[in-house]
């Protein structure tokens, strides 16, 4: 089923996020939050465990968002979504929706067990996961989804050694009712996918890269452009996996009539977090990026827009 | 209705009697026999509940905190390492002041692992702002737990209803079950005070800043340290609210009238013998049988370890020659918690009593009527001033 798309033009115009908040300039979860929370809509519930959401969101008694919010310890993310879910069943309400929002420690690390047993109940929220590629709000410490060679806090000399979890692949192979995954350079993308992830029941699982200008130690000017870069050269893939079947979205499915992809080298080199990078590691990034490519234009040429 | 079964049915029982929304649990011995029967109750549809069969502890009481938060009447039961998972959540539980009942059903804690009785599990989780109430058989679990609700959503803390493992959750013995009608009207539907759907959207737990703060409107919002006083300051009225709660209790089911304490023979007892849970039962006939000997010597058994009673206890306590106290737990390196309590609530008393402390039964370790008796003795033959000191234990049956 084509979903419909929606344009900056006929966005609604309502803002749910009040003007002014504690995000850093240039924050790519700034954006999706401003832009997501418009797909969700009032009638929700919000679920937010510790993060750079939590500090976003204000500091008692102020808030920056207009929606109902459950903050909620580090690791139980998706367990106490599940018990607003279960509550709201209990008192007969299949209306108000539930929207657990994390970020990539709080998902792929702590919260992963949690989460783990909410998909596999099925139960009936949907689940975002932010991807700063780090631990931003305890001042940029590892994660599981930072990157290979990345410098952090407690990475600081010679950058991560291992490589970062696909966290994306660990859930669908669940089998949950949805899963895709979306980037700060596209927020209509993923204003779309959220309203369609709403409209299944189940669990639905969001996943969307998010560029963090001190994290990544890049100008704020630049976040938007890097983040789009991420997908433009192929690192980053947008797609959708409903029923088991991957599809990749417009940005990235566009990609595929390409016969080469721009090099790694220009997203790598403008940020600082890589700077420990030597050419054998590039080299290595962008031969892993090259063969996801090739098999992607194996198994799906032809079934892309 | 009088029924003859398990501690763990008699705690299922008063779940469903309270007409409990959202249960979510997760399996630890000798806990697994209660949520297995509400499992069964609600795939049944004997009661009318959402069953949320997590894959840890910390998540079951995630899903209890998400539950209440959103409205519903919350329940999870567990024991042990069970509950210390959950450690961070029970703070969490109690700062944010949602209503609650959780069933502790009491085991040992590793390392090593021990599957059987004692009580350290809850007397460690002291601090973490939960009431702690103690039952010491079938009947009192079943009632405590009903009771519970009603004294939880009324101040808004959690409540833990401790019980032995084994002594009573595995041991059958018979109890009176109360109508639902009357538990209906002793216990309203739950509602809580804020409200997470869209009419009034609330932001609840959110990063507070050590000094309070003014909300938009100019009006002072408390910060951490004022919740935290509140805490204190709610929970010690608890002593009082749920003796109210009891007596309505006692009217629509026949029983209860002391609730927080139970004194045996104590009336005019020289020495008083101390103890939490199901231990008190016990030390009734050793009294008995010393009262015999013309020993002039009672029992308290406390039903409330938190909040302390300590006006209470104050009352009952002070001007006895001596108390004994028993206790399945302690704290290494010093002594039993109830007896240090204890010693604080009495300090400053005209007429102190003399304090002697022992620990028995721990990981499930066995004791008889023998063991209280002697431990008893002893303590009574020792030279007034040869008091036990703060940190001195009697150990009953260590091996030697
Ligand atoms: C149990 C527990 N451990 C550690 C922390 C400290 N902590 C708070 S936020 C955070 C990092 C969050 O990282 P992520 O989920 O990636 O969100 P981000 O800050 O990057 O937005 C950590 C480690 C905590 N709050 N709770
Ligand atoms: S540290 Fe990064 S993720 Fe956090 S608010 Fe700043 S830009 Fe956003
Ligand atoms: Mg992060």
């Amino acid at each position: 089923m084509e979903a419909k798309k929606t344009r900056a033009v006929n966005l609604t115009e309502e803002e749910l996020v009040y003007p002014g908040n504690r995000a850093c300039a240039g924050c790519g979860l700034n954006i999706l939050y401003r832009i997501g929370l418009k797909a969700i809509g009032r009638d929700a519930i919000l679920v937010v465990p510790p993060s750079c959401l939590t500090v976003m969101q204000g500091l008692y008694p102020i808030t920056s968002t207009q929606l109902s919010v459950l903050n909620v310890t580090f690791a139980s993310t998706a367990a106490a979504a599940s018990g607003v879910r279960a509550a709201l069943r209990a008192q007969d309400n299949d209306h108000t929706k539930v929207v657990a929002w994390a970020g990539d420690g709080g998902t792929s690390d702590i919260g992963l067990q949690a989460l783990s047993g909410a998909i596999e109940r099925n139960e009936d929220f949907l689940y975002i996961c932010y991807d700063n590629e780090a631990y931003m709000n305890t001042g940029v410490q590892r994660s599981g989804t930072t990157p290979r060679g990345a410098v952090t806090a407690n990475t600081s000399i010679g950058g991560k050694r291992e490589r970062s979890k696909d966290v994306a692949s660990i859930i669908a192979a669940h089998s949950p009712a949805y899963v895709a995954s979306c980037s700060a350079a596209y927020p209509l993308d993923f204003h779309d996918k959220i309203a369609k992830a709403l409209g299944i029941k189940g669990l639905k699982y969001i996943h969307a890269h998010t560029p963090c200008p001190p994290g990544w130690q890049m100008e704020e000017k630049v976040a938007v452009s890097i983040a789009r870069m991420a997908v433009s050269n192929g690192l980053y893939v947008l797609y959708e996996i409903e029923d088991g079947r991957m599809t990749l979205s417009e940005p990235s499915a566009k990609l595929l009539k390409k016969k080469s992809l721009p090099r790694v080298e220009e997203y790598l080199q403008a940020q600082g977090r890589f700077k420990e990078l030597g050419s054998d590691d590039i080299a290595a990034i962008q031969s892993d990026i090259d063969s996801k490519w090739a098999a992607y234009r194996r198994d799906m040429a032809g079934a892309a827009a | 209705m009088q029924v003859f079964d398990s501690g763990n049915v008699a705690a299922a029982t008063s779940v469903k009697l309270a007409r409990v929304q959202v249960v979510a649990a997760y399996p630890i011995t000798p806990q697994t026999p209660l949520t297995e029967k509400l499992s069964q109750y609600v795939d049944s549809q004997v009661m009318d509940a959402e069953y949320v069969a997590v894959e840890s502890e910390h998540s079951a009481m995630a899903v209890c905190i998400g539950a209440s938060s959103a409205g519903a009447r919350a329940f999870t039961a567990t024991s042990s390492h069970g509950l210390l998972y959950m450690a961070e959540q029970l703070h969490w539980t109690a700062g944010a002041r949602l209503p609650m009942v959780m069933c502790v059903v009491n085991r040992a804690v590793g390392a090593p692992f021990s599957i059987w009785n004692d009580q350290q599990d809850s007397i460690s989780q002291r601090d973490c702002g939960w009431i702690q109430l103690y039952a010491s058989d079938h009947q009192e679990i079943l009632d405590t737990v009903i009771k519970a609700y009603r004294l939880s959503e009324r101040i808004c803390i959690p409540v833990m209803v401790c019980y032995d493992g084994y002594y009573l959750s595995h041991t059958y013995m018979p109890y009176r079950v109360p109508e639902q009608s009357a538990v209906d009207a002793f216990l309203p539907p739950y509602t809580y005070r804020h409200t997470l759907g869209p009419e009034k959207p609330t932001s609840l737990n959110t990063v507070t800043l050590p000094g309070g703060r003014t909300d938009i409107h100019g009006n002072f919002a408390p910060g951490y340290m004022e919740l935290r006083e509140s805490l204190d300051s709610e929970m010690k009225k608890a002593v009082a609210i749920y003796s109210e709660i009891d007596a309505e209790y006692l009217d629509i089911a026949g029983r209860g009238g002391d609730p927080i304490v139970q004194c045996y023979l104590c009336d005019d007892a020289e020495y008083v013998a101390v103890a939490l849970g199901s231990m008190g039962r016990q030390l009734h006939d050793v009294a008995d049988g010393l009262r015999e000997e013309g020993i002039k010597i009672g029992v308290l058994s406390l039903a409330m370890f938190r909040p302390f009673p300590a006006d209470i206890l104050r009352a009952q306590l002070s001007g006895r020659k001596a108390l004994i106290v028993f206790e399945k737990a302690f704290s290494p390196g010093q002594s039993g918690a109830l007896r240090s309590e204890l010693q604080a609530a009495l300090y400053g008393e005209a007429s102190q009593p003399e304090l002697f402390n022992y620990i028995l039964g721990l990981g499930g370790r066995s004791y008889s009527s023998v063991d209280f008796r002697s431990s008893i003795i002893e303590s009574i033959q020792r030279k007034p001033g040869e008091t036990g000191r703060c940190e001195e234990i009697g150990w009953i049956g260590l091996g030697r």
